[in-house]
């Protein structure tokens, strides 16, 4: 049969976000698969070394429009680390309930995106809608619904306004009731599993060769989670659980959201009972003096798609000398997908890629 | 097939359930007729309050857009001695990215994001925008009932709709400085000791780190130092250059490093809701790190010019003439009637704020560049002024205040002047004090008066009882004396009565001071706002005391210009000497700078005099 060069993205509608892979296919089978993320390329790294600390603050968190909380808490870490700069304990369980928070409303776009491409559109209604209560509690706390600006080195920059535990525990109630409805119209739909099963399948060995992280890795099987390995601010206060799977595949990477999803509600309570008095913020060096000791930084946290890690090097600066981001979705968006598109049928292109979770502004940043 | 395959594939009919949500109302909002209330932290548009906002730029410095910018308002005034500059931020809401940065920095808390933030235009200049609060422009801001979200934009905004603001916990300044040690009251008013102890390098440069650089001080500085640039110096541990920037405008730092009336932290942005930089102490530090200011300095005097000019008086304004003059090459002759340099600052400050050793580390920098001090002369005494009038190409009268008013009450001439009286015991004569000291008047002078007299009281009468007060027309809302000074005299014990003017030096059989009559203030000025007490004729009441001290101001001494010439000095309807802008009095090749020109009286007015003197002579010199 004769192979055939197909361009799908960045305009395709199966694609979600500023990205394309450029397939060989075969009829309807792919034979190889190159991906293209460069469509977003705003040159944040760059961007960072000309604005001081303080100013990168607002920038940073545009790396990841879905998930921008993770981004700010580990440059926020990156620079802590550098200057030496200690948080107070509160500030550690604020950051710990916020970054849980926007998991959950990250693990609800994801599925709202998932469940549409495969034509759940009610489902992904709720999702969306779902996540939108969440965005109403980080509008509530940080000012912002999309880009909170919230952790900043030394702390947090505002403390929780009055009443608002009870209207993140009424919030995540909410979400939390409807799990039932979720389950039965999506989760233990018998659709669902027959168009995720032993999609985009990987084995344990290849997730990790690979660089797979997050639920990629934790659906193969792999209990790792950085929150757990190398616990940061105060994931190690409280008892909770990893969640994987066993296959490997769409499926059951769509499993471990749910699950991841669920158990953050329950860190959440859980962190809010352990909650302490106190400052929720450390005054910093006045920003326009802040000058940041010689040395390099490498942090990592865990984001709702897996390990992010953040380098800086300062070299006495008022600005950072380098920063370089490793994403979860650069290794999840090119060497995974396209390892997973082989052989794969171009019906499912969108499907593994959905469920890879891919940010496509995250790749090239 | 397994069990839980079988669990995992689930159902074919769950996606039924979900039917039984066609009857469940609607969660989508129907917007603009529902709409949606933005949380009370909300980031939108800008609000600014013109009363509160100095104009200080800090806002258009953090913000990592650009987006803000500082402009001219034309109807506003600058005044620079309250730091408040006639610029306000204007917004570029094309860049603006809503971070809230500019409200977290804003050291007045003027700034601050409303919830509004709809704008739709098709005039892209609608986009920058100078914001205002409600209270100022009343026109674009409607209450609940007339707001209507179909015409919200920036000229149509909502009232009372305040959301994310400034607070000072998570504010990205320090308000607090860093506490200056000082020796406890207790222990400072039995001796002379130096009362501030100054910072050490940890505390200065924590203290530097405050500034944020918004240079509102250098505007309220009569001599313009770069204060921004030599506090950065501090900060970065580079005392060196710290001093260097300070020797551009200011050649006596040890002195005014703790004497200095300190219009810079009047002005300074910090003090609006926290407390000002502490810039005097940091002078003062720079001063005392540098002990010889040689090691620090490479200034040279400039390539001779073979003119000779004489400065009378060796004051804070004569040795900066003398100084600025040096530089430029000139030979310069400075004239002083006391032992030592520093003039009214030798004589008039205590030990305990301003000790001679620091007077003298000031005086011999400006001797080790070529100035030439002539001490123990008086001009008129012991070398006439005609000749020096003859000998030099131009002279500069740096004469200051030096005679301490009386207030010529009956018996007055029994009462002590106050600078005699802190001159004896700045220079080391014995002076004895009363048991119970009486202080006439409420300025800085006063203070120093009563303060040095508890000290020697407590010295030279140890054990027994003693007693100091002060007596001044003013009452405390107006009392002149600076509020450091004030607090810290009623610390030491000192008793003030303000509001009570001088009557009658009561006088006993063997006609020694037994008290001072007084009587109540009934106004201090008239209707006009001039100086002009009236009293209460029947409230009258005897302080007792067997030593007045009169405190009420000095004058200054002309009698060495000999008449013929003192005829063509002109003076100003304020009693000051005429001045032109280059500082050249009205007799050629005169001129003149400090308390005899300016009405401010204090160091730093006197150096931005010999700024522009030493400018104004070095024109007149070389054409």
């Amino acid at each position: 049969m004769r192979e055939l060069e197909l361009y799908f993205g960045p305009q395709h509608l199966g694609m979600v976000g500023n990205f394309s892979i450029t397939l060989k296919v075969e009829g309807d089978r792919i034979i190889e698969a190159a991906a293209n993320p460069g469509y977003l390329h705003r040159g944040f790294e760059k961007l960072m070394e000309l604005r001081t600390w303080i100013q990168n603050f607002p920038l940073v968190c545009r790396i990841n429009v879905v998930e921008p909380d993770p981004m700010e808490m580990i440059y926020a870490m990156a620079v802590e680390k550098l200057a030496n700069l200690e948080v107070p304990e509160r500030a550690h369980y604020i950051r710990s309930i916020y970054l849980e928070l926007s998991r959950v409303s990250s693990h609800l776009f994801g599925l709202w995106a998932y469940s549409n491409m495969l034509g759940f559109d009610t489902v992904a209604q709720w999702a969306m809608y779902h996540r939108d209560l969440v965005l109403d509690l980080f509008e509530e706390l940080t000012g912002g619904r999309v880009y909170h600006i919230y952790i900043w080195p030394g702390g947090v920059r505002r403390d929780f306004p009055d009443g608002f535990k009870d209207r993140i525990v009424n919030t995540l109630h909410t979400i939390g009731g409807c799990v039932p409805d979720y389950d039965a119209a999506f989760f233990n739909n018998r659709l669902f599993y027959e168009r995720s099963k032993g999609i985009g399948q990987i084995s344990q060995e290849d997730a990790k060769r690979l660089g797979g992280v997050g639920q990629v890795l934790r659906a193969t099987g792999v209990k790792h989670d950085i929150r757990k390995a190398e616990s940061y601010a105060a994931y190690n206060s409280i008892d909770w659980d990893i969640h994987t799977r066993e296959d490997g595949d769409a499926y059951s990477r769509i499993w471990v959201i749910r699950n991841e999803m669920i158990e953050s509600v329950h860190m959440i309570f859980k962190l809010l009972d352990a909650m302490p008095e106190g400052d929720a913020y450390k005054k910093v060096q006045n920003p326009f003096k802040w000058k940041i000791p010689k040395g390099e930084a490498y942090v990592k946290i865990e984001s709702s798609r897996g390990e992010l890690g953040l380098y800086m090097v300062s070299n006495g600066g008022d600005k950072p000398y380098r920063v370089n981001f490793r994403t979860p979705s650069y290794t999840h968006g090119l060497t995974i997908l396209e390892k997973m598109l082989r052989n794969a049928s171009i019906a499912d292109v969108g499907n593994i890629m959905i469920s890879l979770y891919v940010v496509a502004p995250e790749i090239d940043r | 097939m397994t069990e839980k395959i079988k669990k995992d594939r689930g159902s074919f009919l769950g996606p039924f359930n979900a039917v039984r949500f066609l009857w469940k109302k609607p969660k989508t909002l129907r917007y603009p007729f529902e709409p949606k209330e933005p949380a009370l932290r909300y980031r939108g548009f800008h609000l600014n309050d013109w009363d509160k906002c100095t104009g200080c730029g800090n806002c258009a410095d953090i913000c990592p857009n650009e987006a803000i910018e500082m402009v001219k308002i034309p109807e506003l005034e600058s005044r620079p001695r309250e730091g408040k500059k006639d610029e306000r931020p204007r917004l570029d809401y094309g860049r603006c990215c809503f971070c809230g940065l500019c409200v977290d920095i804003c050291p007045a808390g003027s700034l601050s994001l409303s919830r509004d933030y709809f704008h739709i235009h098709f005039d892209t200049d609608t986009f920058t925008f100078i914001p205002k609060n409600e209270i100022l422009d009343k026109e674009k801001f409607f209450p609940a009932g007339e707001y209507s979200v179909l015409k919200a934009s920036l000229s149509h905004r909502k009232k009372d709709y305040e959301g994310f603001s400034s607070d000072l916990k998570y504010s990205l300044f320090e308000p607090e400085r860093v506490m200056m040690p000082q020796v406890e009251p207790e222990e400072r008013k039995i001796s002379f000791i130096e009362q501030v102890i100054g910072y050490n390098k940890e505390e200065a440069k924590k203290e530097a780190s405050r500034c944020l650089e918004c240079r509102l001080c250098e505007e309220a500085c009569p001599a313009h130092l770069k204060i921004s640039d030599y506090i950065r110096a501090i900060y970065e541990d580079k005392p060196e250059e710290s001093l260097r920037k300070i020797f551009e405008d200011n050649p006596i730092p040890a002195i005014c490093g703790r004497v200095c009336m300190k219009y810079c932290e009047a002005a300074c942005s910090l003090r609006i809701r926290g407390e000002a930089l502490s810039i005097r102490w940091l002078k003062r530090y720079v001063a005392d790190v540098i002990n010889d200011y040689k090691t620090a300095m490479e200034l040279k005097p400039g390539n001779p010019t073979g003119k000779k000019i004489a400065v009378i008086g060796a004051g804070p304004g004569g040795m900066s003439v003398a100084y600025f003059l040096r530089l430029k090459g000139h030979d310069v002759t400075i004239f002083d009637s006391l032992p030592g340099g520093g003039g009214t600052m030798r004589i008039g400050p205590p030990i305990y704020r301003l000790p001679l050793e620091a007077i003298d580390q000031d005086v011999n920098y400006i001797a080790s560049l070529g100035v030439e001090f002539r001490f123990n002369t008086t001009v008129g005494k012991d070398i006439l002024f005609e000749d020096i009038m003859k000998d030099y190409d131009a002279v500069y009268l740096g004469i200051g205040m030096t005679i301490s008013n009386s207030t010529r009450v009956k018996n007055a001439d029994k009462c002590l002047l106050a600078l005699n009286f802190l001159e004896d015991n700045k220079l080391g004569k014995a002076v004895e004090a009363g048991k119970k000291v009486i202080v006439i008047g409420g300025g800085n002078v006063a203070m120093d008066v009563a303060r040095v007299a508890l000290r020697l009281q407590n010295i030279q009468h140890p054990g027994k009882e003693i007693l100091t007060q002060t007596v001044s027309l003013e009452d405390w809302d107006i009392l002149p004396a600076s509020k450091d000074e004030i607090e810290e005299s009623k610390e030491e014990g000192i008793i003030f009565n303000p509001g009570w003017g001088p009557k009658e030096v009561a006088l006993d059989e063997q006609g020694n001071v037994k008290g001072l009559w007084c009587k109540k203030v009934k106004s201090v000025f008239d209707d006009m706002g001039r100086f002009n007490p009236s009293f209460y004729e029947d409230q009258e009441m005897l302080l007792e005391g067997d030593m007045i001290i009169e405190a009420i101001g000095q004058r200054p001494d002309f009698s060495f210009i000999p008449e013929a010439l003192f005829k063509k000095l002109e003076f100003t309807e304020r009693r000051k000497v005429k001045v032109d802008e280059n500082g050249q009095t009205t007799i050629e090749k005169v001129f003149a700078g400090g308390d005899i020109v300016n009405t401010s009286l204090d160091a730093v007015t006197a150096i931005a005099d010999a700024k522009i003197a030493s400018e104004g002579i070095n024109r007149y010199l070389s054409s």
